[in-house]
């Protein structure tokens, strides 16, 4: 049976490639980004490889105050939601959020956005019993490095906060899942030197979907990145502290 | 934008030169960023048209979103960075194919604009820039410009065949053709010399939508040029017959009815053909048919994951080869009916085939060789090669329509010859300027999106409306912001780095 599903942060290439996969297996999609013009392509597009109804909407994670009104738009718009992707998310430039102002902005976009739209979200699901969340965190969440730690703690506590929701929701029978890419080929790693066995995107969403037929709730893709973040993890501070990362 | 610099190469894989990457996600990323850059798409042209030695290559793969399909009037509008082997399966399940396209479906839209691309049809339905309804081209300075046959007619047909030179190929509307069924019916006659292929190719009795001939390249003597003739169509419902069950009648076992129960066609093998009536072992083609007429199997690909040692293609081994095939398709039973991607992308089968020539890659040498002294010319160039003792695993010759309204387009009245050498010595060079003077000799050229290593006279002899298409890119490009390592080799534009 189709599911309706809404994809925050819809203009990513690794939101497509999800979307793609959720449209591939017959479910019709809310896309929600702040890039009109993108939606509308990616809606268009997802329409005509798979014949699905795909609606889309204005969304800015960092504009809390909009959320609660944009959450009753989606759903007047589907009727119901039987899950939610978070796929938002901001690099920055670690250089430059040294200030304050640009790492408060980093920390909106992967944290604080995500926290107030994620409220509704399971505020949503908890009474109707069913349902699924699934935010997308990353590999940096794991463990601070100077490279990129403003966004790494964003998502250290995106982490965080989706593990104590997944532990509210159980009860619920509602799913939260987390899931931690590593290298994915997309805009945010383009160009990067030091990046090895990048996935694409289309692989990446292609294998969130498959979550969902799994019990895991945290899942690393590539899959082998559980096992270089266990090794990067346990590395004594001591030592870690003097690397460069 | 983040930018990534690297070795790349076209398919060919030569030449190789550092090319500075960006590649776009967003449409409205998609701009004039630097001085001197040039679009690309999959890589598949085989040259250097695709690269910017040491300059802006702007990779179009991510803006690949199909915008509208219109399954009324069979009408499809998507960006530019999509590939045909995206598209193919969206458009056949709806009854619509692509109206020309070229021997493999890992090209983009917007590279089968730039390079004009043919098919097996072009003798009857001309170029792919025929069938384009409209494109959006990024200009110069970063406007969109909407461009059609009948709306910016001349900067559209300068952009057909225009190798990227005219701007960035943003967005492409292209009329579709109908078709009945997801198969092609095939027809296959040997000859045993060039003057029998050509005969049989000329032939209206055999003649058919689609037809292109195999060579044996290193045939010799009185059988130079010998090959197999290939003529093809999509079928129609009829033609599969009680071959093929709705999904009403699932429980119908696979008929193993060796083709000989097929409809006939009414081009039957004609008399100046081989007869090739002998029993068929290729019975399970119809197997495949248990399906509604317009559904696809998915096919497994396989990619050869290093390069071959230089050595494995030699006139031995692909002297064997050819004797293999030759003797086997010509036994092969004909009419038969065949899946799409088998009939026009055989090699897609194997990834990365292009390994196959070895480290130092290879040049596909694709030229055309007007109908008045084709056949003359097409033996020179054979006899050249062989006297070379150099060898072409694959040689493919196909008839020309019409010339197209495009001034850089390749196609003209005649006949093209397709030839994929290695590159083991500097000799190759040498002998493929000979080939150069043949086909200059006769008033034939060759194509730009093969090409590696044609001299900037050559070009401007083999194409006389040159001068046409450069007074519209200075026009519309006067500070010549859209380069490529080709254009440079082709002295066109002024500004060389």
């Amino acid at each position: 049976m189709s599911e309706n599903i809404l994809i925050l942060g819809a203009t990513s290439a690794i939101a497509r490639g999800t979307a793609a996969a959720f449209a591939a297996r017959g479910d019709n999609i809310y896309l929600a980004s702040r890039d009109e013009e993108e939606l509308k392509r990616i809606a268009a597009d997802l329409t005509v490889r798979y014949g699905v109804k795909v609606s889309y909407g204005l969304f800015d994670a960092a504009a809390t105050d909009t959320h609660p009104a944009f959450f009753q738009a989606v759903l007047k718009e589907m009727q119901e939601l039987n899950g939610v992707v978070l796929a938002f998310g901001l690099l920055g430039d670690q250089q430059a959020a040294r200030d304050f102002s640009v790492a408060e902005k980093i920390i909106t976009s992967n944290f604080t956005g995500a926290v107030s739209i994620l409220s509704l979200c399971a505020n949503y699901f908890e009474p109707l019993k069913r349902g699924f969340i699934i935010g997308i965190s990353s590999v940096a969440g794991d463990r601070g490095r100077q490279s990129n730690y403003v966004y790494g703690a964003a998502k250290g506590a995106l982490s965080i906060y989706l593990q104590g929701l997944r532990n509210r929701l159980f009860p619920s029978g509602v799913r939260v899942v987390t899931i931690k890419p590593g290298f994915v080929d997309t805009a945010m790693t383009f160009g990067l030197p030091g990046l090895f066995l990048v996935a694409t995107p289309q692989h990446i969403g292609k294998q969130i979907v498959r979550t969902l037929s799994k019990s895991a709730d945290v899942v690393y893709l590539p899959g082998f990145w559980r096992y270089i973040m266990l090794i990067i993890k346990h590395v004594p501070e001591v030592i870690f502290k003097r690397m460069k990362m | 934008m983040p930018t990534l610099t690297k070795p790349l190469s076209g398919w060919g894989r030569y030449p190789v030169q550092s090319c500075e990457l960006e590649r776009p996600e967003r449409y409205a990323d998609l701009r004039p960023t630097t001085d001197t850059l040039i679009a690309r798409g999959q890589g598949r042209s085989y040259g250097d048209a695709s690269l910017n030695e040491n300059g802006r290559v702007i990779l179009t793969e991510r803006l690949d979103r199909m915008l509208s399909l219109d399954v009324q009037q069979g009408i499809l509008k998507a960006e530019a960075g999509v590939t045909l082997a995206e598209i193919l399966p969206v458009i056949v399940k709806q009854g619509w194919f692509l109206p020309v396209t070229p021997g493999t479906k890992y090209v983009s839209l917007g590279g089968c604009v730039a390079a004009d691309v043919h098919g097996k049809n072009h003798h009857h339905d001309g170029g792919f820039g025929d069938h384009v309804l409209g494109i959006d081209l990024i200009m110069a300075d970063g406007s969109h410009k909407t461009c059609s046959a009948s709306e910016n007619a001349d900067i559209f047909w300068a952009t057909v065949g225009g190798m990227g030179l005219t701007g960035i190929i943003s967005e492409v509307t292209l009329k579709l053709l109908p078709i009945q069924t997801a198969k092609m019916m095939v027809s296959q006659h040997a000859a045993n010399n060039l003057e029998h292929l050509f005969q049989l190719l000329e032939n209206p009795a055999l003649d058919d939508q689609y037809s292109v001939a195999w060579i044996d390249c290193l045939a010799k003597g009185g059988q130079l040029g010998r090959g197999i003739a290939m003529f093809g169509h999509h079928a129609t419902i009829a033609e599969l017959g009680e071959s093929y069950s709705t999904e009403a009648n699932p429980s119908q076992p696979p008929l193993d009815r060796g083709g000989a129960d097929l409809a006939p066609l009414t081009k039957g093998g004609a008399d100046s053909a081989l007869p090739l009536t002998r029993g068929s072992w290729r019975g399970f083609a119809s197997k495949r048919l248990n399906h509604p007429p317009l559904q696809t199997k998915p096919k497994r690909t396989r990619s050869l994951p290093f390069n071959f040692p230089s050595w494995i293609l030699n006139p031995l081994s692909i002297s064997l080869f050819n004797k293999l095939y030759f003797y086997r398709e010509s036994r092969r039973k004909s009419p038969f009916l065949t899946d799409y991607d088998s009939y026009f992308y055989p090699l897609d089968s194997i990834g990365q085939w292009n390994r196959m020539y070895g480290k130092r890659g290879f040049v596909q040498y694709q030229c055309v060789i007007p109908e008045a002294s084709a056949l003359v010319g097409m033996i020179a160039l054979l006899k050249e090669l062989s006297a070379s003792r150099r060898s072409s695993f694959l040689a493919v010759l196909k008839r020309f329509g019409a010339e197209g309204k495009a001034p850089l387009s390749f196609p003209m009245p005649g006949y093209t010859l397709a030839l994929d050498l290695p590159i083991r010595d500097k000799g190759l060079f040498s002998l493929l300027d000979k080939l150069d003077h043949i086909v200059l000799q006769h008033g034939g050229r060759v194509y730009l999106a093969k090409d590696a290593r044609i001299s900037a006279e050559s070009f401007r002899s083999m194409y006389p409306r040159f001068e046409t298409w450069l007074k519209l890119k200075n026009k519309i490009d006067p500070s010549n912001r859209f380069s490529s390592s080709l254009a440079r080799r082709l002295n066109i534009g002024g500004k060389a780095k």
